[in-house]
């Protein structure tokens, strides 16, 4: 008489079970551990909201002010003369409040190195009316309109030549952004809405200086766009682009993993064998 | 170092099975042969001196167990170190040595290793001829192709060399073997053999002798030096005016980098920055080294914010302009924080405070960016008002 085999789990456990003693045992689960981090950071993780379109609805300013009072005041003033955690809004026009709100930079969490993008807080129509309503404080760049964001005739090698003169240097050649002072940073531009990136030049968020239309014109601008929109999508034909940070990457993954490995069969190589 | 020689019979092979054995006589053999021996690990110690109680008595020291070291007197006087060998460690077996079964095992490893190898370069060949980059999506398939015959190179390469290593490892005989080192002196008949044809040699040159050929000699050798000094003449004309100078220069208009257009003082904002260089350095005569060496930032401040003096005169309206070569190692200074008026160097480091004249306030670089004073022409534009009054860039030998 055969013995009746046990179910499938079962094997499998007992397998499990009788292998949880074997020397590569602690390898394995080390790296099961870190790919379940990695997978549960990468769902949990917060991630920008998705960007809206350029057609934006009109503003009102009445309404602006009342969500102005509300949510922007404690820091900015009641008249948004500024205050000591805020600054003055008067002048700082439309396209600045679409760009900080928008991204979710405004209202900011709390006062840190830097204040980050996040998930915004307001439909398209109430920043459109606290953006009338700034405007209406004093004159400053306005949104720009779809016909500026126009890239089909933008020429992105020319942007490319412009962005690397002007940009490169802090939000790194591909895009990928970089470190400043003190915890600051220039954010990566990848994946970010062309209107957000033209306001940001115009205005000159937080520690970014402003690149005003008469220096670098609507046209530049378009062309900056349309580089930075064709080198995210670019396939790497040299292999893994490691996020496209440079050579501290690079090197990082030479020593660490080339060198490491090197390291590792030297050691092989070296021990007596059992 | 030489201590192997006393590690069992010279030149012998350590049997595998005798591998215990040895170590046993080293230690007389040691005492033995005494400082004669050339073989011997000696040294002739002088902070040991006081250790030895009578010197040149010619008294041996008390022998050693297994390793210790030995403090002697030899016949001549001199003070010897010796160590007593202790002998190599038994011969540990492998599995595979002593299991027939555990041998198989490498075996297939092994053959597992080389087969991989050969599904490697299989690989590489179907990737070579299955990828033939030309499309429309060009970059991809290069990159595709790339990956699969970088992975079946390797796989080829690395599985060949692994499985040997495997196979010389686990199968191929692990005895430990012993090889006297040769004396690296020769015998005493060369020896003497080398003075006497030195000596002849000397002789029927006849230097000492014929002192005109002498004197010419030196005569024709010592100015040969000289043929390596003086084509140094050719590498080039002296830097001169030109690290000292820019394409700068009184009047010429303060141009955007790279689109050219001049700018109107007026259509700044304020925590503007703009990358310039001076209208017209295109047509230097080195339009790359005159970029390299003009390249310059202008940047809008409130004019409040400036606290020099200097920096304030040559400004207009809050703009100022400087020099966007660290004074470190040369870098492009391009990291301007707007809110805090900070200028960073991306590559160590060095930051400038614009509101005081691009003072250092950290990192490695000595000096201020120098500035360009600024004006305006008729038109509005900016320009410069006269060069940089310093040389841009690192510091160098002459500079002081």
């Amino acid at each position: 008489m055969t013995r009746p085999r046990p179910g499938g789990p079962a094997v499998l456990l007992g397998a499990l079970s009788r292998r949880r003693r074997h020397r590569l045992a602690p390898t394995l689960l080390l790296l099961l551990a870190l790919a379940a981090m990695g997978g549960a950071y990468t769902a949990f993780a917060p991630t920008p909201q998705a960007e809206a379109s350029n057609g934006l609805p009109s503003g009102s300013v009445d309404a602006g002010r009342e969500l102005f009072l509300k949510n922007c005041s404690s820091c900015h003033g009641l008249n948004a003369e500024g205050g000591s955690d805020g600054p003055s809004l008067v002048g700082v026009g439309a396209a600045s409040v679409d760009f900080q709100v928008s991204t979710g930079r405004m209202p900011a969490a709390q006062l840190g190195a830097q204040v980050e993008e996040k998930r915004s807080q307001f439909t398209a129509q109430q920043i459109a009316d606290l953006a009338a309503y700034v405007a209406s404080l004093g004159p400053g760049p306005a949104i720009p309109d779809e016909s500026e964001l126009d890239l089909s005739d933008a020429d992105p090698a020319r942007g490319g030549e412009i962005y690397r003169t002007n940009c490169s240097m802090c939000h790194n050649y591909a895009g990928s952004g970089g470190a400043l002072t003190e915890g600051k940073y220039a954010p990566s531009l990848r994946g970010v809405n062309p209107r957000h990136i033209y306001e940001a030049m115009l205005t000159g968020p937080q520690s970014m200086p402003v690149f005003g239309d008469h220096t670098m014109t609507p046209e530049d601008k378009r062309d900056i766009i349309a580089f930075l929109k064709t080198t995210e999508d670019e396939p790497s034909p040299g292999g893994a682009t490691l996020g496209k940070l440079g050579p501290v990457t690079e090197g990082g993954v030479g020593w660490l993993v080339g060198i490491g490995g090197l390291i590792g069969c030297a050691v092989w190589l070296g021990a007596k064998a059992r | 170092m030489s201590d192997q020689q006393h590690s069992g019979p010279s030149g012998a092979r350590t049997e595998a099975d005798a591998g215990t054995g040895t170590a046993s006589g080293t230690g007389d053999r040691i005492q033995a042969e005494g400082v004669t021996g050339s073989g011997d690990v000696q040294a002739s110690g002088t902070s040991h001196d006081a250790l030895v109680g009578d010197e040149g008595s010619g008294a041996p020291g008390a022998g050693a167990e297994g390793g210790r070291l030995v403090e002697r007197a030899g016949h001549d006087g001199e003070l010897t170190r010796t160590w007593n060998n202790p002998g190599l460690p038994s011969h540990v077996y492998r599995r595979s040595d002593v299991d027939q079964k555990a041998a198989q095992r490498r075996e297939r490893e092994v053959a597992t290793f080389f087969g991989v190898s050969t599904l490697g370069t299989l690989l590489f060949i179907v990737a070579y001829f299955a990828i033939r980059p030309g499309g429309e999506d060009i970059l991809e398939e290069v990159s595709l192709s790339t990956k699969l015959l970088g992975l079946g190179l390797g796989l080829a390469l690395f599985c060949i060399g692994a499985g040997a290593i495997h196979w010389a490892k686990t199968l191929m005989p692990d005895d430990e073997i012993v090889q006297d080192r040769k004396p690296m002196r020769s015998s005493e008949e060369d020896r003497a053999a080398a003075v006497e044809a030195m000596k002849e040699g000397a002789a029927g040159a006849g230097l000492g002798r014929r002192k005109l050929i002498r004197n010419s000699l030196l005569g024709a050798m010592a100015p040969l030096g000289l043929l390596a000094i003086i084509p140094l003449r050719d590498l080039g004309p002296l830097p001169a005016a030109s690290l000292t100078g820019t394409w700068w220069k009184a009047g010429r208009r303060v141009v955007t980098d790279p689109t050219g257009r001049p700018i109107k003082a007026a259509e700044i904002p304020i925590g503007t920055v703009i990358h310039v260089q001076p209208e017209g350095v295109e047509n230097a005569s080195h339009p790359i080294n005159e970029r390299a060496k003009s390249a310059t930032l202008v940047i809008r401040l409130e004019p409040d914010e400036i606290q020099v003096q200097k920096q304030l005169d040559w400004s207009v309206d809050g703009i100022v302009a400087y020099s966007k070569i660290c004074t470190h190692v040369g870098c492009p200074v391009g990291l301007y924080e707007q809110q805090t008026h900070h200028l960073l160097c991306p590559c160590h480091q060095s930051t400038y405070d614009v509101t005081r004249d691009c003072a250092v306030i950290f990192g490695p670089a000595a000096r201020p960016l120098p500035q360009l004073p600024l004006d305006v022409d008729e038109e509005g534009y900016l320009v410069a008002r006269e060069d940089f009054q310093e040389p841009v860039g690192p510091s160098y030998w002459e500079r002081g």
